[in-house]
């Protein structure tokens, strides 16, 4: 049922101030099941296998169970995604392909982003001249 | 209509809680183009004292297209490209019709947005000295000097280059962020209705939705609006047909609110008869751009026959002219000649290609090479490399199958369709007076502009010209914010009216809901999903979908006009158990629109201008003399009535 979460790794994220899957899951299908405070994906037909419920699980709770009426069962594919790289196992069917792959994904540090520092900051003037804050537009 | 209006009166359901947040600058959406916006107009905003506020119905890190990642940025001039040649390919590649002076504008700003990508911590591939390809750590590692200080990037193809872009959005969202400030963010807000003013019901001022976590509605208040949240995804009937329905080639999130919430304010749309048919990795929709221009792979029918080299003579008797490059919506024409014909599947000979580098690679250069096959599907397409796990499949031993998907409406990939704006200045490059109107990027809705898949008549923006375009439009609004500072603006609406009709599917589920044992089947109302299933299969079936090989003709599309409308009225009817449902239920009456929108251009387009897009049967050609136009259409929402003009095409470029 593309992404699913395993009952004995789920904790309702319960030491954070919210459900991490619930919190960046795009369409909005990740949910927490009050009572038993786990949590499941409610529309799984409308899950676009984008990951990031898989990525953000601070349990490792959660994993991809491919769209059941088009991919045989038994491969599995897990990313572990750090700060600076993700990590991704691949394995297939037959239980004995693996692959393993690692690739950056940013080359500064996570919060660091200060897009107007030392920057010149524009004024009205700028507004109806071509270009952006950063830079001149091209002139051709 | 068979059925009697319902109006809620709050009888059967809680009134929410009401929270009003004025502000000078609305962004509705939180993709790329509002990404963008946010960081362009707090560089003016922070001086001039005004307020930017962005509202987006999922989490800014992880929304719109770039929610996965991307293996590529698609549009990047460069300094050996020339503008001019950029919007040369533009315009073959949208088959002659597009508006050069928004596409040239933006050739003029797309390489800023990347340049600041890589900034903030983006990793581009680049080239070395000894022209080896590395990633975008080891070209940081190694001091390589930036894009920006004449540093070369990987080129997939002339206006490609490849990203290690798993982050992408992360990055882009962060920037935004900071910029920003989290307090003037609202996350998980879904904006359905737009205001208008007062006195004038062609200027907006405001917008209002709904909290999908707590019985909470939000008024924003402003003077100006960026509305930029992508474009329609699931109007058509997928080829999947149970869970894999999610698996979209483009979002599936993405439900037209850009354009339907305009449209019922009035904004002219302009070649919404436009779509994209994305000929993909089959099932799994993994991109084919890196195997055809990176891997220099081959595809052909099921014969081994290459498509291309075997129809091209026909493609070029059939669109004289059109076929001198090949254009994507042509590529698919020549791979449907042969599905038609029964000589499918078109397969990607990814096995060829491998073992063709296998020859010219060291071992360890291969073993990149690999790696890199794989990460273009992870980073945007993770289904892509499970299908392959899950088949056993590996590229470089055997060849997949790729093939043409079900539509897609949307304007900043390949395809243009979407609202008519205003060019970024009078008579840029000679554009007619009739391009401009005051403020870059405007619809016609005065306040109200548009980025991205937004703005119509000018695809191939892809994500890093969706940034750029956030930041013109939003350079637009401030002016425009600017010039209008002592306007008085009051809405139109009443606002508890709105309300009450956003909350109506809540009313009519708890009105009748006790009448049947099964709540989901009631003669009274629909839920979110049996709209939607009606609303794809009327699509599919009348409008060029994949069941009638994106064929139509006249006869019937009128045929799906009249079940479309029944729909519409159906929609009134739609009913929602919780505010997760209410949200599907605004975004199938944004689809409905946006689907009615394409099928009455489709049917005022009497030409076949995108054939492997799709084919109006009953005129298979393509007629310059008569169609090389804009094809404008306004919608009144009172009348429930659509007018349709066409704006000559102008080359200025």
């Amino acid at each position: 049922m593309p992404s699913f979460v395993i009952v004995e790794k789920c904790d309702g994220c319960k030491a954070l101030d919210k459900t991490a899957c619930q919190y960046i899951c795009p369409n909005d299908l990740m949910v927490l099941e009050p009572e038993q405070k786990k949590a499941y994906n409610q529309e799984p037909e409308q899950c676009w296998e984008c990951y990031n419920c898989v990525k953000i699980c601070p349990q490792q709770a959660i994993e991809v169970r491919h769209y059941a009426d088009i991919m045989p069962l038994g491969s599995s594919t897990f990313p572990l995604r750090g700060t600076d790289s993700i990590m991704w196992t691949i394995k297939f069917r037959d239980q004995k392909t693996m692959k393993r792959f690692k690739f950056p994904i940013r080359t500064t540090a996570e919060g660091s982003i200060d897009c107007f520092k030392g920057k010149t900051m524009p004024t009205a003037d700028d507004l109806k001249k071509p270009g952006f804050y950063t830079g001149p537009a091209r002139t051709e | 209509m068979a059925l009697e209006r319902e109006f809620c009166k709050w009888s059967f359901c809680a009134k929410p809680a009401v929270e009003t947040i004025e502000t000078d600058l609305l962004l509705v959406g939180g993709g790329m183009a509002c990404t963008g916006a946010a960081v362009e107009a707090m560089a003016y905003a922070k001086g001039l004292g005004l307020k930017v506020t962005l509202v987006d119905k999922a989490a800014l890190d992880r929304s719109g297209a770039v929610a996965m990642g991307l293996s590529a940025i698609n549009t990047y001039v460069g300094a050996e490209n020339k503008v001019a040649d950029y919007v040369g390919m533009v315009r073959t590649d949208l088959m002659g019709i597009i508006r050069e002076d928004l596409v040239h504008s933006l050739g003029c700003h797309v390489d800023q947005s990347v340049h600041d990508f890589q900034d903030w911590g983006l990793p581009i591939w680049q080239k070395d000295a000894e022209n080896h390809t590395v990633d975008g750590q080891v070209a940081r590692d190694e001091g390589l000097p930036l894009l920006k200080d004449g540093g070369k990037c990987c080129r997939s193809g002339r206006w490609q280059c490849m990203i290690n872009g798993e982050s992408y959005k992360v990055i882009v969202a962060e920037a935004a962020k900071n910029a920003l400030g989290m307090e003037n963010i609202h996350e998980r807000v879904f904006i359905v209705k737009l205001l208008t003013d007062k006195n004038n019901s062609n200027r907006v001022c405001g917008a209002v939705g709904f909290s999908v976590r707590e019985h909470k509605t939000y008024v924003f208040k402003c003077k100006a609006m960026i509305v930029a949240c992508g474009g329609v995804v699931n109007v058509f009937r997928p080829r999947s047909v149970g869970e894999g329905q999610g698996r979209a080639w483009y979002p599936v999130w993405n439900a037209g609110s850009t354009y339907a919430m305009p449209a019922e304010i009035g904004a002219k749309m302009v070649l919404m008869e436009n779509r994209f048919v994305p000929a993909r990795f089959k099932d799994g929709y993994g991109p084919v751009g890196a195997w055809f221009l990176f891997f220099k792979a081959q595809a052909t029918n099921a014969y081994g026959e290459d498509y291309m080299a075997k129809n091209w003579d026909q493609v070029k008797k059939e669109y004289p002219g059109y076929a001198d490059a090949p254009g994507t919506c042509l590529r698919n024409h020549a791979a449907m000649m042969e599905m038609r014909a029964g000589r499918g599947p078109i397969m990607m000979h990814t096995d060829k290609a491998m073992q063709a580098l296998a020859q010219v690679l060291s071992k360890k250069e291969l073993k990149h090479l690999e790696a890199e096959a794989w990460e273009d599907f992870l980073d945007m397409s993770i289904s892509a490399a499970c299908l392959w796990a899950s088949f056993n499949m590996e590229p470089d031993k055997v060849p997949s199958e790729i093939i043409p998907s079900e539509p897609y409406l949307l304007g900043s990939h390949a395809g243009c369709a979407g609202l008519w704006v205003s060019g970024p200045s009078k008579n840029y490059l000679g554009a007619p007076d009739s391009w401009f109107w005051g403020y870059d990027r405007m619809t016609t809705v005065e306040g109200l502009f548009t980025a991205g898949d937004g703005v119509g008549a000018s695809g191939h923006k892809f994500s890093s010209g969706s940034h750029a375009e956030g930041r013109m439009a939003a350079k637009g609004a401030i002016a425009f914010i600017l010039d209008h500072k002592n306007d008085k603006l009051e809405a139109a609406q009443n606002i508890d009216d709105v309300i009450a009709e956003i909350y109506l599917p809540f009313e009519i589920y708890e009105k009748y809901k006790g009448y049947t044992t099964a709540s989901e089947i009631n003669p009274n109302y629909l839920m979110p999903k049996q709209v939607q299933t009606r609303l794809q299969k009327l699509m599919d079936e009348y409008v060029a979908g994949v069941t009638p090989m994106y064929q139509t003709n006249k006869i019937m599309l009128e045929e799906g006009l009249k079940r479309l409308t029944l729909l519409k009225e159906d929609a009134t009817r739609l009913a929602a158990r919780d505010l997760h449902e209410l949200m599907r239920a605004w975004e199938q009456y944004h689809r409905i629109l946006a689907g009615e929108a394409h099928l009455r251009h489709i049917l005022f387009r009497e030409e076949s201008r995108y054939p492997g897009y799709y084919y109006r049967a009953d005129f298979l050609s393509i007629d310059d003399s008569k169609w090389r136009v804009f094809t404008i259409s306004q919608y009144d929402m009172k009348t429930n009535e659509w007018k349709f003009e066409t704006e000559p095409y102008k080359q200025l470029c």
